[in-house]
Protein backbone atom coordinates (compact mmCIF):
# COMPACT_ATOMS: atom_id res chain seq x y z
CA UNK A 1 0.00 0.00 0.00
CA UNK A 2 2.71 2.28 1.30
CA UNK A 3 4.60 1.36 -2.19
CA UNK A 4 2.34 1.65 -4.29
CA UNK A 5 0.96 5.30 -3.25
CA UNK A 6 5.04 6.27 -3.18
CA UNK A 7 4.79 4.78 -6.80
CA UNK A 8 1.61 6.87 -7.67
CA UNK A 9 3.26 10.23 -6.18
CA UNK A 10 6.69 9.54 -8.80
CA UNK A 11 4.46 9.29 -11.53
CA UNK A 12 2.15 11.87 -11.18
CA UNK A 13 5.07 14.16 -10.45
CA UNK A 14 5.53 15.31 -13.99
CA UNK A 15 1.82 16.37 -14.08
CA UNK A 16 2.15 17.76 -10.46
CA UNK A 17 5.25 19.92 -11.67
CA UNK A 18 3.68 21.23 -14.99
CA UNK A 19 1.02 22.04 -12.43
CA UNK A 20 2.49 24.10 -10.09
CA UNK A 21 4.57 25.89 -13.30
CA UNK A 22 1.19 27.47 -13.70
CA UNK A 23 1.17 28.15 -9.88
CA UNK A 24 4.49 30.21 -10.05
CA UNK A 25 3.12 32.04 -13.06
CA UNK A 26 -0.06 33.04 -11.11
CA UNK A 27 1.93 33.91 -7.99
CA UNK A 28 4.72 35.56 -9.88
CA UNK A 29 2.24 37.35 -12.05
CA UNK A 30 -0.16 38.41 -9.23
CA UNK A 31 2.74 39.89 -7.04
CA UNK A 32 4.30 41.76 -9.73
CA UNK A 33 0.98 43.30 -11.30
CA UNK A 34 -0.56 43.57 -7.73
CA UNK A 35 2.38 45.56 -6.80
CA UNK A 36 2.81 47.83 -9.58
CA UNK A 37 -1.61 48.83 -8.76
CA UNK A 38 -0.85 49.02 -5.31
CA UNK A 39 1.58 51.30 -5.58
CA UNK A 40 -0.33 53.23 -7.86
CA UNK A 41 -3.65 53.28 -5.38
CA UNK A 42 -1.08 53.94 -2.82
CA UNK A 43 0.07 57.40 -3.91
CA UNK A 44 -3.31 57.96 -5.44
CA UNK A 45 -4.61 57.48 -2.26
CA UNK A 46 -1.78 59.90 -0.42
CA UNK A 47 -1.46 62.50 -2.67
CA UNK A 48 -4.40 62.52 -5.43
CA UNK A 49 -7.01 65.10 -6.05
CA UNK A 50 -10.13 64.12 -3.83
CA UNK A 51 -11.98 62.75 -6.08
CA UNK A 52 -8.79 59.78 -7.17
CA UNK A 53 -8.38 59.44 -3.22
CA UNK A 54 -11.98 58.08 -3.16
CA UNK A 55 -11.75 55.92 -6.04
CA UNK A 56 -8.70 54.32 -4.42
CA UNK A 57 -10.35 53.97 -1.13
CA UNK A 58 -13.51 52.45 -3.08
CA UNK A 59 -11.27 49.95 -4.93
CA UNK A 60 -9.87 48.56 -1.80
CA UNK A 61 -12.84 48.31 0.23
CA UNK A 62 -14.14 46.38 -2.47
CA UNK A 63 -11.76 44.35 -3.74
CA UNK A 64 -10.90 43.29 0.00
CA UNK A 65 -14.05 43.40 1.20
CA UNK A 66 -15.05 40.55 -1.33
CA UNK A 67 -14.24 37.19 -1.77
CA UNK A 68 -11.63 36.41 -4.11
CA UNK A 69 -13.75 33.49 -5.38
CA UNK A 70 -16.43 35.34 -6.05
CA UNK A 71 -14.39 38.08 -8.00
CA UNK A 72 -12.60 35.24 -10.15
CA UNK A 73 -16.24 33.88 -10.85
CA UNK A 74 -16.94 37.25 -12.00
CA UNK A 75 -14.65 37.78 -14.00
CA UNK A 76 -14.12 34.70 -15.62
CA UNK A 77 -17.89 33.34 -15.90
CA UNK A 78 -19.34 36.86 -15.85
CA UNK A 79 -17.36 39.08 -18.31
CA UNK A 80 -18.53 36.81 -21.33
CA UNK A 81 -22.22 38.20 -20.41
CA UNK A 82 -21.01 41.46 -21.47
CA UNK A 83 -18.99 40.59 -24.87
CA UNK A 84 -15.44 40.08 -22.58
CA UNK A 85 -14.35 36.84 -23.28
CA UNK A 86 -10.82 35.86 -21.22
CA UNK A 87 -8.92 32.81 -21.05
CA UNK A 88 -8.59 30.79 -17.89
CA UNK A 89 -5.60 32.35 -17.16
CA UNK A 90 -5.76 35.60 -17.93
CA UNK A 91 -8.80 35.98 -15.97
CA UNK A 92 -7.04 34.17 -13.10
CA UNK A 93 -4.03 36.47 -13.23
CA UNK A 94 -6.22 39.68 -13.87
CA UNK A 95 -8.28 38.69 -10.38
CA UNK A 96 -5.61 38.38 -8.97
CA UNK A 97 -3.81 41.21 -9.60
CA UNK A 98 -6.82 43.12 -8.76
CA UNK A 99 -7.02 41.19 -5.37
CA UNK A 100 -3.38 41.80 -4.74
CA UNK A 101 -3.52 45.61 -5.47
CA UNK A 102 -5.73 46.27 -2.87
CA UNK A 103 -4.15 44.53 -0.50
CA UNK A 104 -0.36 45.76 -1.14
CA UNK A 105 -2.05 49.10 -1.56
CA UNK A 106 -2.91 49.88 1.89
CA UNK A 107 0.76 48.00 2.87
CA UNK A 108 2.96 50.77 0.86
CA UNK A 109 0.45 53.85 1.77
CA UNK A 110 0.83 52.87 5.96
CA UNK A 111 5.06 52.65 5.31
CA UNK A 112 5.23 55.54 3.12
CA UNK A 113 2.97 57.82 5.35
CA UNK A 114 4.79 56.49 8.47
CA UNK A 115 8.05 58.27 7.06
CA UNK A 116 8.74 61.18 9.02
CA UNK A 117 7.60 64.43 7.60
CA UNK A 118 11.26 65.42 8.37
CA UNK A 119 12.84 63.29 5.07
CA UNK A 120 10.65 65.48 2.59
CA UNK A 121 11.92 68.18 4.23
CA UNK A 122 15.58 67.15 3.61
CA UNK A 123 15.26 66.25 0.10
CA UNK A 124 13.24 69.08 -0.47
CA UNK A 125 16.03 71.36 1.08
CA UNK A 126 19.14 69.91 -1.38
CA UNK A 127 16.53 70.68 -4.19
CA UNK A 128 15.00 67.72 -5.11
CA UNK A 129 11.09 66.76 -6.44
CA UNK A 130 8.89 64.83 -5.17
CA UNK A 131 9.21 61.81 -7.52
CA UNK A 132 12.69 61.84 -6.57
CA UNK A 133 12.23 62.19 -2.84
CA UNK A 134 9.77 59.16 -2.73
CA UNK A 135 11.99 56.89 -5.22
CA UNK A 136 15.76 57.74 -3.61
CA UNK A 137 14.50 58.67 0.08
CA UNK A 138 11.37 57.49 1.15
CA UNK A 139 10.32 54.07 -0.42
CA UNK A 140 14.12 52.67 0.77
CA UNK A 141 12.80 53.64 4.15
CA UNK A 142 9.12 52.30 3.33
CA UNK A 143 10.35 49.06 2.67
CA UNK A 144 11.65 48.16 6.21
CA UNK A 145 7.70 48.33 7.39
CA UNK A 146 6.44 47.14 4.19
CA UNK A 147 8.50 44.11 3.74
CA UNK A 148 6.71 41.47 6.66
CA UNK A 149 2.85 42.34 5.77
CA UNK A 150 3.93 42.59 1.58
CA UNK A 151 5.63 38.92 2.29
CA UNK A 152 2.36 37.72 3.94
CA UNK A 153 0.12 38.86 1.72
CA UNK A 154 2.23 36.97 -1.36
CA UNK A 155 2.13 33.83 0.77
CA UNK A 156 -1.34 34.02 1.22
CA UNK A 157 -1.50 34.75 -2.47
CA UNK A 158 0.76 31.41 -3.47
CA UNK A 159 -1.90 29.79 -1.31
CA UNK A 160 -4.72 31.45 -2.66
CA UNK A 161 -3.80 30.35 -6.35
CA UNK A 162 -5.47 27.26 -5.79
CA UNK A 163 -8.96 28.89 -6.33
CA UNK A 164 -7.93 29.04 -9.95
CA UNK A 165 -8.90 25.51 -9.69
CA UNK A 166 -12.11 26.72 -9.81
CA UNK A 167 -12.11 28.75 -13.23
CA UNK A 168 -10.54 25.91 -15.52
CA UNK A 169 -6.44 26.32 -14.70
CA UNK A 170 -4.91 23.61 -15.17
CA UNK A 171 -2.48 24.64 -11.74
CA UNK A 172 -1.07 22.39 -8.80
CA UNK A 173 -4.45 21.71 -7.32
CA UNK A 174 -6.29 21.15 -10.40
CA UNK A 175 -3.57 18.44 -11.30
CA UNK A 176 -3.72 16.91 -8.03
CA UNK A 177 -7.76 16.97 -8.44
CA UNK A 178 -7.38 15.51 -11.92
CA UNK A 179 -4.98 12.24 -10.71
CA UNK A 180 -7.18 11.65 -7.80
CA UNK A 181 -10.40 11.40 -9.97
CA UNK A 182 -8.40 9.01 -12.24
CA UNK A 183 -6.66 6.78 -9.37
CA UNK A 184 -8.82 7.06 -6.22
CA UNK A 185 -5.71 7.83 -4.49
CA UNK A 186 -7.11 11.00 -2.43
CA UNK A 187 -4.71 11.58 0.38
CA UNK A 188 -1.26 10.84 -1.26
CA UNK A 189 -2.50 13.37 -4.52
CA UNK A 190 -3.54 15.78 -2.13
CA UNK A 191 -0.97 15.66 0.46
CA UNK A 192 1.72 15.63 -2.46
CA UNK A 193 0.19 18.89 -3.85
CA UNK A 194 0.36 20.25 -0.03
CA UNK A 195 4.02 19.64 0.38
CA UNK A 196 5.02 21.54 -2.93
CA UNK A 197 2.86 24.22 -1.91
CA UNK A 198 4.87 24.46 1.21
CA UNK A 199 8.43 24.08 -0.53
CA UNK A 200 6.88 27.33 -2.57
CA UNK A 201 5.66 28.86 0.50
CA UNK A 202 8.93 28.46 2.30
CA UNK A 203 11.44 29.77 -0.88
CA UNK A 204 9.13 33.30 -0.48
CA UNK A 205 9.55 33.09 2.84
CA UNK A 206 13.52 32.77 2.75
CA UNK A 207 13.75 35.15 -0.22
CA UNK A 208 11.72 38.04 1.94
CA UNK A 209 13.65 37.35 5.13
CA UNK A 210 17.02 37.42 2.82
CA UNK A 211 15.61 40.93 1.87
CA UNK A 212 14.52 42.54 5.00
CA UNK A 213 18.29 41.86 6.29
CA UNK A 214 19.32 43.50 3.38
CA UNK A 215 17.54 46.31 3.67
CA UNK A 216 17.28 46.77 7.50
CA UNK A 217 21.72 46.71 7.36
CA UNK A 218 21.95 50.58 8.42
CA UNK A 219 19.66 49.66 11.27
CA UNK A 220 22.62 47.68 12.69
CA UNK A 221 23.90 49.39 15.72
CA UNK A 222 27.56 48.85 16.57
CA UNK A 223 27.94 51.41 18.95
CA UNK B 1 21.71 88.24 -1.00
CA UNK B 2 18.59 87.55 0.97
CA UNK B 3 15.81 90.35 0.50
CA UNK B 4 12.33 89.73 2.56
CA UNK B 5 9.37 91.99 2.08
CA UNK B 6 6.04 91.85 4.10
CA UNK B 7 6.23 88.56 4.53
CA UNK B 8 3.22 86.65 6.35
CA UNK B 9 2.12 83.65 7.75
CA UNK B 10 -1.01 81.82 9.42
CA UNK B 11 -1.04 78.70 10.80
CA UNK B 12 -4.83 78.11 10.76
CA UNK B 13 -5.99 81.30 11.10
CA UNK B 14 -3.20 82.28 13.67
CA UNK B 15 -0.98 84.71 12.62
CA UNK B 16 2.61 83.55 13.31
CA UNK B 17 4.86 86.33 10.80
CA UNK B 18 3.27 89.56 10.22
CA UNK B 19 5.01 91.43 7.61
CA UNK B 20 8.78 90.67 7.97
CA UNK B 21 11.14 92.82 6.32
CA UNK B 22 14.73 91.58 6.44
CA UNK B 23 17.58 91.83 4.06
CA UNK B 24 21.10 89.68 4.42
CA UNK B 25 23.85 91.02 2.87
CA UNK B 26 26.42 88.17 1.38
CA UNK B 27 28.83 87.47 3.66
CA UNK B 28 27.02 88.26 6.47
CA UNK B 29 25.91 86.20 9.89
CA UNK B 30 22.46 87.35 10.82
CA UNK B 31 21.30 85.36 14.03
CA UNK B 32 17.43 85.09 15.13
CA UNK B 33 16.17 84.87 18.46
CA UNK B 34 12.85 85.02 20.34
CA UNK B 35 11.22 83.27 22.62
CA UNK B 36 9.39 79.91 21.33
CA UNK B 37 6.06 80.64 18.98
CA UNK B 38 7.72 83.78 18.74
CA UNK B 39 8.16 82.76 14.34
CA UNK B 40 11.46 82.74 14.25
CA UNK B 41 12.02 79.20 13.00
CA UNK B 42 8.61 79.72 10.44
CA UNK B 43 10.38 82.58 9.47
CA UNK B 44 13.85 80.53 8.28
CA UNK B 45 11.22 77.61 6.87
CA UNK B 46 9.57 80.37 4.99
CA UNK B 47 12.85 81.45 3.05
CA UNK B 48 13.69 78.18 1.77
CA UNK B 49 9.92 77.75 1.51
CA UNK B 50 9.65 74.64 3.12
CA UNK B 51 6.76 76.66 4.74
CA UNK B 52 4.28 78.18 1.99
CA UNK B 53 3.83 81.72 3.38
CA UNK B 54 0.63 83.54 3.05
CA UNK B 55 2.16 86.48 0.93
CA UNK B 56 5.12 88.48 1.02
CA UNK B 57 8.61 88.51 -2.11
CA UNK B 58 11.58 86.64 -1.60
CA UNK B 59 14.74 87.01 -2.93
CA UNK B 60 18.21 85.18 -2.88
CA UNK B 61 21.11 86.01 -5.27
CA UNK B 62 18.63 85.96 -8.73
CA UNK B 63 15.87 84.09 -7.99
CA UNK B 64 12.30 85.92 -6.91
CA UNK B 65 9.41 84.02 -5.13
CA UNK B 66 6.57 85.92 -5.24
CA UNK B 67 4.28 84.48 -2.21
CA UNK B 68 1.40 86.68 -3.25
CA UNK B 69 0.90 84.22 -6.00
CA UNK B 70 0.26 80.20 -5.51
CA UNK B 71 3.81 78.53 -4.86
CA UNK B 72 2.72 75.57 -7.28
CA UNK B 73 2.83 77.44 -10.22
CA UNK B 74 6.67 78.64 -9.23
CA UNK B 75 7.41 74.78 -9.02
CA UNK B 76 10.89 75.18 -10.82
CA UNK B 77 12.18 78.53 -8.79
CA UNK B 78 11.32 77.23 -5.56
CA UNK B 79 13.36 73.67 -6.61
CA UNK B 80 16.24 75.86 -8.01
CA UNK B 81 16.08 78.47 -5.00
CA UNK B 82 16.57 75.65 -2.64
CA UNK B 83 19.44 74.62 -4.53
CA UNK B 84 21.21 77.61 -3.43
CA UNK B 85 20.30 77.98 0.18
CA UNK B 86 21.76 75.06 2.29
CA UNK B 87 19.63 74.15 5.32
CA UNK B 88 20.43 72.53 8.64
CA UNK B 89 17.94 71.06 10.90
CA UNK B 90 16.88 71.01 14.50
CA UNK B 91 16.95 67.02 14.11
CA UNK B 92 19.53 66.57 11.39
CA UNK B 93 17.18 64.71 9.20
CA UNK B 94 19.80 62.35 7.68
CA UNK B 95 18.75 60.03 5.20
CA UNK B 96 19.25 57.37 7.68
CA UNK B 97 19.71 54.32 4.79
CA UNK B 98 22.63 56.05 3.42
CA UNK B 99 26.12 56.26 4.88
CA UNK B 100 27.53 59.30 5.92
CA UNK B 101 28.89 60.39 2.04
CA UNK B 102 26.15 58.77 0.62
CA UNK B 103 24.18 61.52 2.52
CA UNK B 104 26.49 64.33 1.39
CA UNK B 105 26.76 63.23 -2.09
CA UNK B 106 23.14 62.89 -2.51
CA UNK B 107 22.37 66.65 -3.69
CA UNK B 108 25.36 66.96 -6.06
CA UNK B 109 25.11 63.48 -7.39
CA UNK B 110 21.28 63.35 -7.47
CA UNK B 111 19.82 66.88 -8.46
CA UNK B 112 22.81 68.80 -10.01
CA UNK B 113 24.11 65.70 -11.32
CA UNK B 114 27.27 66.30 -10.72
CA UNK B 115 29.79 63.16 -11.56
CA UNK B 116 29.93 61.01 -8.94
CA UNK B 117 33.50 60.52 -8.74
CA UNK B 118 34.33 64.44 -8.18
CA UNK B 119 31.24 64.58 -5.89
CA UNK B 120 32.81 61.81 -3.78
CA UNK B 121 36.22 63.68 -3.32
CA UNK B 122 34.55 66.90 -2.35
CA UNK B 123 32.13 64.57 -0.01
CA UNK B 124 35.77 63.37 1.60
CA UNK B 125 37.07 66.85 1.75
CA UNK B 126 34.00 68.17 3.54
CA UNK B 127 33.46 65.22 6.10
CA UNK B 128 37.08 66.07 7.08
CA UNK B 129 36.08 69.89 7.59
CA UNK B 130 33.78 69.13 9.64
CA UNK B 131 36.26 66.67 11.74
CA UNK B 132 34.90 63.56 10.48
CA UNK B 133 37.25 61.66 8.57
CA UNK B 134 37.11 58.19 8.44
CA UNK B 135 33.73 58.27 9.50
CA UNK B 136 32.49 58.34 5.33
CA UNK B 137 30.95 54.95 6.10
CA UNK B 138 29.16 55.01 8.70
CA UNK B 139 25.53 55.28 9.09
CA UNK B 140 23.76 57.85 10.53
CA UNK B 141 22.55 55.29 13.38
CA UNK B 142 26.17 54.73 14.36
CA UNK B 143 26.88 58.24 14.91
CA UNK B 144 26.54 60.36 17.89
CA UNK B 145 24.01 63.74 17.71
CA UNK B 146 26.72 66.27 17.29
CA UNK B 147 28.64 64.14 14.47
CA UNK B 148 25.23 63.34 12.74
CA UNK B 149 24.68 67.42 12.77
CA UNK B 150 27.75 67.96 11.37
CA UNK B 151 27.41 65.62 8.26
CA UNK B 152 23.72 67.20 7.74
CA UNK B 153 26.26 70.86 7.53
CA UNK B 154 28.52 69.01 5.12
CA UNK B 155 25.94 67.57 3.43
CA UNK B 156 23.99 71.35 2.73
CA UNK B 157 27.81 72.76 1.99
CA UNK B 158 28.06 70.18 -0.70
CA UNK B 159 25.33 71.60 -3.06
CA UNK B 160 27.70 74.80 -3.23
CA UNK B 161 25.07 77.13 -1.60
CA UNK B 162 25.20 80.83 -1.32
CA UNK B 163 23.24 80.88 1.60
CA UNK B 164 23.03 78.61 4.76
CA UNK B 165 20.37 78.37 6.80
CA UNK B 166 20.46 76.69 10.35
CA UNK B 167 17.15 75.95 12.12
CA UNK B 168 18.00 75.55 15.94
CA UNK B 169 21.28 73.45 15.41
CA UNK B 170 22.18 72.34 19.18
CA UNK B 171 18.67 72.23 20.59
CA UNK B 172 18.54 68.46 19.80
CA UNK B 173 21.35 67.51 21.00
CA UNK B 174 23.13 66.43 24.56
CA UNK B 175 25.08 69.35 26.09
CA UNK B 176 27.94 67.64 25.95
CA UNK B 177 28.05 67.88 22.14
CA UNK B 178 27.19 71.26 21.55
CA UNK B 179 30.15 72.64 21.76
CA UNK B 180 31.72 70.74 18.22
CA UNK B 181 28.47 71.47 16.29
CA UNK B 182 28.99 75.12 17.30
CA UNK B 183 32.70 75.47 16.48
CA UNK B 184 32.14 74.05 13.58
CA UNK B 185 29.56 76.68 12.29
CA UNK B 186 31.97 79.26 13.59
CA UNK B 187 34.22 77.88 11.34
CA UNK B 188 32.13 79.03 8.61
CA UNK B 189 30.89 82.29 9.55
CA UNK B 190 35.43 83.05 9.60
CA UNK B 191 35.11 81.69 5.90
CA UNK B 192 32.54 84.80 5.23
CA UNK B 193 29.59 82.83 4.34
CA UNK B 194 26.57 84.01 4.34
CA UNK B 195 24.36 82.61 6.79
CA UNK B 196 21.01 83.06 8.52
CA UNK B 197 21.06 81.17 12.46
CA UNK B 198 18.26 80.49 14.44
CA UNK B 199 19.15 80.10 17.76
CA UNK B 200 18.74 79.54 21.78
CA UNK B 201 22.64 80.08 22.35
CA UNK B 202 23.29 83.39 23.30
CA UNK B 203 26.93 83.46 24.34
CA UNK B 204 27.73 81.90 20.49
CA UNK B 205 24.99 83.80 18.80
CA UNK B 206 26.91 86.83 20.50
CA UNK B 207 30.38 86.14 19.25
CA UNK B 208 29.50 84.72 16.02
CA UNK B 209 26.59 87.06 14.49
CA UNK B 210 27.31 90.31 12.49
CA UNK B 211 23.91 91.19 13.47
CA UNK B 212 21.12 90.13 15.66
CA UNK B 213 17.65 90.51 15.05
CA UNK B 214 15.04 90.21 18.29
CA UNK B 215 11.47 88.30 17.12
CA UNK B 216 8.32 88.39 19.32
CA UNK B 217 4.39 87.90 18.13
CA UNK B 218 5.82 87.56 14.05
CA UNK B 219 7.05 91.06 14.54
CA UNK B 220 10.90 92.20 14.75
CA UNK B 221 10.97 94.30 17.76
CA UNK B 222 14.66 95.30 17.43
CA UNK B 223 18.18 94.57 15.61
CA UNK B 224 21.40 95.71 15.56
CA UNK B 225 25.05 94.84 15.89
CA UNK B 226 25.78 91.72 18.19
CA UNK B 227 27.12 93.36 21.48
CA UNK B 228 25.25 96.44 20.92
CA UNK B 229 21.48 94.51 20.89
CA UNK B 230 23.32 91.78 24.12
CA UNK B 231 24.37 94.32 25.97
CA UNK B 232 22.51 97.49 25.82
CA UNK B 233 18.82 95.85 24.64
CA UNK B 234 16.52 99.27 24.09
CA UNK B 235 13.37 97.61 23.72
CA UNK B 236 11.50 96.06 26.85
CA UNK B 237 10.45 92.91 25.48
CA UNK B 238 14.13 92.52 24.26
CA UNK B 239 15.51 93.52 28.12
CA UNK B 240 13.48 91.08 29.46
CA UNK B 241 13.84 87.93 26.70
CA UNK B 242 17.50 88.33 27.68
CA UNK B 243 17.40 88.67 31.42
CA UNK B 244 16.00 85.13 31.00
CA UNK B 245 20.18 83.94 29.66
CA UNK B 246 23.18 84.24 31.60
CA UNK B 247 25.67 85.21 28.90
CA UNK B 248 28.90 84.46 31.22
CA UNK B 249 28.74 80.52 30.61
CA UNK B 250 30.35 80.56 27.41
Amino acid sequence: MMENSLQLALDSLPFLLKGTLWTVVLSLGGMFFGLLLGFALALLRLYGYWPLQWLSRIYVSFFRGTPLLVQLFMIYYGLPQLGIQLEPLAAALIGFSLNMGAYTSEILRAAIASIDRGQWEAAASIGMGRMQTLYRAILPQAARTALPPLGNSFISLVKDTALAATIQVPELFRQAQLITARTFEIFTMYLAAALIYWVLASTLAYFQARLEARVNRHEQDFR
Amino acid sequence: MISVRNLRKAFKGQAVLNGIDLDVAAGEVLVIIGPSGSGKTTLLRCINLLEEPNGGQITVGNIHIDADQPLKAQHGLVRKLRQHVGFVFQNFNLFPHRTALENVIEGPVQVKKEPRAQAIERARALLAKVGLSGKEDAYPKRLSGGEQQRVAIARALAMQPDVLLFDEPTSALDPELVAEVLATIRGLAEEKRTMVIVTHEMGFARDVANRVIFIDGGVIVEQGKAKALFDFPQQARTRQFLSRFSLSDS
